[in-house]
């Protein structure tokens, strides 16, 4: 029955090739074919996950080796898939959210003359991030993360036309080779430690290894997590990746590709429970880019970009859990799959918004488009409740779960987290207050009307899934779900009873909100973007993203650029003028050397004549010594 | 005896620089001539030295060669003065293209 | 041994003299000095044969040989003084003093037994002792030289050889010639009019003239022209001429000044 997960990948991936392959005259139904694929996918995953829930705890993980990868001496590498509870997860979660949004993209990209394609690149990234999750093997997991990292460059340079989106994506793709250089690392060193790059032998072999090994194995596979998740320092690529289709920005932008960082680390849980340099470095990058993704969703006018920086905090909150060890990665993994969740639904939301302002993504030309948009609005709604935190909604449970774990670490990686629920309910709040509520301040020639069903639908679902994503903490189900994975946690004793914690959370969140509708709900909102002269250092410093273009600019591109400048001038004066000035130097001599060759017989006699005296006193100096 | 040999150098040794000067080729062959001369007369000498005849019959071949080499050498001389009115061995430079 | 104190000294001076002299005769006269001094001090050294065959080789073929080239090739021509390859005459004065200085002090030297002399070896006479190495032990090397002597015979009958270019033109092809060239450019067939023809005077000089009195320049050789020494054909010149030749006439000195007007 497991054996079968490899069609969980074949499926779209055969699908995707097609769709590349196949000519002009599937255009017609070339989005069907990706989308039913994708919902092949789906099913059978849900088959797998029904099966799975058959067994017993202990008898849930699944390992099928397709065939032998790679085999050269002691490197043994399989491509081998592992179906447990986690993957089974993500497994649902991949299939299940993208084949909504594959549906959406029906709607979405109903007038773009390359749908088909889209969809290929769709199902091509299904295939590859099914790949990364259900890898047994952290080469196969590459493999993986090389695919999404594919897709998701294609994706966001789709409309290559677009200057901005061909940098964007270009951007994405350099950002993460330098993650990517972290994993490369990080399974170069496994091997040369452990002789293996098995995930299963590695968890197992990494509590013996010195401090030394996972300390740099935690780090490294970190440095791959932040440029795959985008946390801090290589957060950079996020925003600008919005230039993508929307569905692009919902499917691999927040619910899926993105959250690829923290499943690695919890999938190497063995090995960052074994160092814990590494996990406080994990909790360090969470809890930063938890607060600086907030900061920037709060001064971006930008719909979208305020939404990426709100997965960019809700990521640092994963992070974060994951960091907190096996106490905080069901709640990591909860919370991805609840953020999943309503994060797509809201930007789906914002593409169905954008649809009917005619693709405008400023926020402040929206306005009191709740009328206009009711069903957006209110699955909307659902997804803005659920990240605030609403008691009883979905992200209420998650957040809430990471927020008490963390007060359980430390009190101050603790109030960063609450901290952070504050701004969220804030920025949240500003953005549904611009986008749905106040004044209409649309364009002359905007016609604001709702999308058709195909775009709709999928709303629904998700906005339903946002409000009952909940569920899955019923009886702490998840947590002992995926106990045999993470490992056992030892409770902590909270200092306060968790309920008083709870109403604090949600009091902070409160707050928040009521700051966000008095700013925003309240008072009139400029049609046009103030001046950077005019707003608060906090909003300036948010809106150019905490100025981490500018840092890298300045930290690595323009050394990078010196150094290449040395190098060609180097390259042009060093070693070319060595090897120039060699052969003039040689030059130099041939035409010394051509002095004697004058062609004058007396000359070559002269030399004759000096040879034959040198001879003479040789035989002289020999014979009398 | 020893006076001999250091004739025959020195005439030798005078020859060779003649070569080595003299830009007509007739004088430069004269030079030649006297050098096979200088050898010829260390020959005789050494052969008095010695006290058999070898040597002389040694000068003897040379003289006969040198015969040989003037006429073949005096025709060359001949045949590019034809052709080039000439008999500057500078003028013969055509081993630098 | 007197001899040799005489004929050393005039050998060298002689021998320099194929270094300094700037004619090529005077260089041929030394080497001339030095060669004959040579057969000298050859029969001084008890070699007859080779005094002999030193005189009528080297001092009658070979020297005459040269003569005759330098005869052929010009007893004027003398090199300029001016040297062409910057350095050479120096260093050729060094290299040359240092192999001389070397070869005097050291190889001249280099005579350690007592001279044994030739009184044994030529009790037989020379002649037959020179003749029994000849034709004993050295018989492959004198049929060798034979060889040597008839290919260098050979050799310089072929190099100096003249080779004609072109097909030698015979008497027909010539007359062919003449008849193109008048049917062509109406150059007259027959034979170049003589000097003096109907002119005053007969010399080679003078142009003949034509009926209408003009003289004609074809009558003349063409190197006359070329040194411009043509005399008019007309009678004043003529008359100038006949009376400067009269040995009565006064002014025949001044004339002679005039000659060439």
């Amino acid at each position: 029955m497991f054996d079968l997960q490899w069609l969980l990948i074949a499926i779209p991936l055969a699908s995707g090739a097609l769709l590349l392959i196949w000519g002009k005259e599937s255009d017609r139904f070339g989005h069907l074919i990706g989308t039913a694929a994708s919902a092949a996918s789906f099913v059978l995953g849900v088959v797998l996950f029904a099966a799975l829930l058959g067994h017993d705890a202990e008898d849930r993980s699944h390992a099928v080796s397709l065939f032998t990868w790679i085999d050269t001496g002691t490197f043994h590498v399989e491509m081998s898939f592992v179906y447990d509870q986690l993957s089974a997860l993500f497994v649902l979660l991949i299939t299940g959210v993208g084949t909504l949004i594959h549906v959406y993209s029906i709607g979405y990209m109903e007038h773009d003359e390359r749908r088909r394609r889209f969809f290929a690149f769709l199902n091509l990234f299904i295939a590859a991030m099914l790949t990364l999750v259900l890898a047994g093997d952290y080469l196969v997991l590459f493999l993986g993360w090389e695919g999404v990292g594919l897709a998701s460059y294609l994706l966001i340079g789709f409309w290559q036309h677009k200057p901005s989106a061909a940098a964007a994506a270009k951007k994405a793709f350099v950002v993460n080779r330098v993650g990517d250089i972290g994993m490369a690392l990080a399974i170069m060193l496994m091997f040369a430690q452990f002789g293996t790059s098995a995930i299963a032998a590695v968890n197992a072999a990494a509590p013996g290894a010195t401090d030394a090994v996972t300390t740099s194995l935690g780090l490294l596979l970190l440095l791959g997590a932040c440029g795959k998740s985008a946390q801090v320092p290589l957060q950079s690529w996020l925003l600008d990746a919005m230039e993508g289709p929307t569905p692009v920005s919902a499917l691999i932008h927040a619910a899926t590709m993105v959250t690829a960082g923290v499943y690695l680390v919890v999938r190497s849980n063995a090995i960052f429970d074994a160092s814990e340099v590494a996990r406080t470095a994990v909790i360090v990058v969470g809890l930063v880019t938890l607060l600086a993704g907030a900061w920037i969703g709060c001064a971006k006018d930008d719909i979208k970009k305020a939404l990426a920086g709100s997965t960019m905090s809700q990521i640092g909150y994963m992070m974060l859990a994951a960091g907190l060890g096996p106490a905080g990665y069901p709640f990591a993994i909860f919370h991805l799959i609840t953020h999943g969740f309503f994060k797509a639904n809201m930007f789906l939301g914002a593409g169905s918004v954008m649809h009917g302002m005619d693709d405008d993504v400023d926020m402040r030309h929206y306005g009191g488009l709740r009328k206009a948009m009711p069903v957006t609005f209110a699955t909307f709604a659902l997804g803005y409740l659920a990240i605030i935190g609403f008691p009883g909604f979905s992200g209420f449970w998650s957040k809430d779960k990471i927020i008490e774990t963390a007060f359980g670490e430390n009190l101050w990686v603790g109030l960063g987290a609450l901290l952070g629920a504050g701004v969220t309910a804030f920025y949240m709040t500003r953005l549904m207050m611009m986008t749905f509520f106040g004044d209409a301040r649309w364009k002359d020639d905007v016609h604001p009307h709702e999308s058709p069903k195909v775009m709709t639908v999928p709303l629904v679902a998700l906005g339903a899934l946002s409000l009952l994503g909940g569920v899955l903490l019923v009886g702490d189900w998840i947590v002992e779900w995926l106990e045999p994975v993470t490992g056992h946690a030892e409770h902590h004793e909270l200092a306060v009873p968790a309920i008083v914690l709870t109403l604090i959370i949600t009091l902070v969140a409160a707050t928040g909100v009521a700051l966000g509708f008095l700013t925003y709900g309240r008072r009139p909102v400029a049609a046009e973007t103030p001046a950077d002269g005019s707003v608060s250092f906090l909003a300036r410093a948010g809106r150019h993203e905490l100025y981490g273009n500018e840092l890298n600019e300045a930290v690595v591109v323009r050394p990078t650029r010196h150094l290449t400048r040395f190098l060609v001038w180097f390259d042009g004066k060093g070693i070319d003028g060595f090897v120039t000035g060699l052969a003039d130097r040689l030059g130099d001599t041939s035409q010394l050397l051509r002095k004697p060759q004058t062609g004058y017989v007396r000359s070559y006699a002269l030399t004759m004549f000096a040879g034959v005296a040198i001879v003479v006193l040789c035989l002289l100096a020999v014979t009398l010594a | 005896m020893t006076e001999y040999i250091t004739l025959s150098m020195i005439l030798f040794t005078i020859g060779a620089v003649g070569v080595l000067v003299r830009r007509n080729a007739i004088i430069v062959f004269m030079c030649i001539e006297l050098m096979l001369n200088a050898t010829n007369l260390a020959f005789v000498s050494f052969s008095r030295q010695h006290g058999n005849l070898d040597g002389q019959l040694a000068a003897f071949f040379v003289m006969v060669v040198a015969a040989a080499e003037v006429v073949i050498g005096l025709s060359i001389i001949i045949s590019i003065y034809r052709t080039r009115r000439t008999t500057s061995v500078d003028d013969a430079s055509l081993l630098k293209s | 041994m007197t001899t040799f104190w005489i004929l050393a000294p005039v050998m060298v001076i002689a021998a320099l003299g194929l270094l300094f002299a700037r004619k090529a005769v005077h260089a041929a006269l030394g080497l001339a000095v030095v060669m004959i001094s040579l057969a000298i001090l050859y029969a001084a050294q008890g070699a007859p044969f080779l005094f002999a065959v030193q005189i009528i080789v080297y001092t009658g073929a070979i020297m005459m040989l040269f003569l005759f080239v330098l005869m052929l090739v010009g007893v004027d021509t003398s090199e300029s003084l001016r040297e062409t390859i910057g350095g050479q005459r120096l260093a050729a004065a060094a290299v040359g003093l240092a192999f001389g200085v070397v070869m005097v002090t050291i190889v001249g030297q280099a005579v350690v037994s007592p001279t044994t002399g030739l009184k044994a070896a030529n009790a037989d006479g020379n002649v037959e002792g020179l003749a029994a190495l000849m034709f004993g032990p050295y018989v492959l090397a004198v049929q060798f030289t034979a060889a040597l002597l008839i290919t260098a015979v050979l050799g310089a009958m072929v190099m100096a050889h003249h080779e004609s270019l072109l097909p030698r033109r015979s008497q027909a092809d010539l007359a062919r010639q003449r008849l193109r060239d008048y049917a062509e450019r109406g150059v007259h067939p027959g034979n170049a009019p003589t000097p003096g023809v109907f002119a005053r005077h007969n010399a080679v000089d003078t142009p003949a003239l034509l009926p209408d009195g003009t003289p004609l320049e074809a009558s003349i050789s063409e190197s006359i022209i070329g040194r411009g020494q043509v005399r008019s054909g007309y009678d004043e010149a003529v008359d100038d001429m006949a009376r400067r030749l009269d040995p009565a006439s006064d002014d025949r000195a001044d004339d002679e000044e005039g000659e060439g007007k």
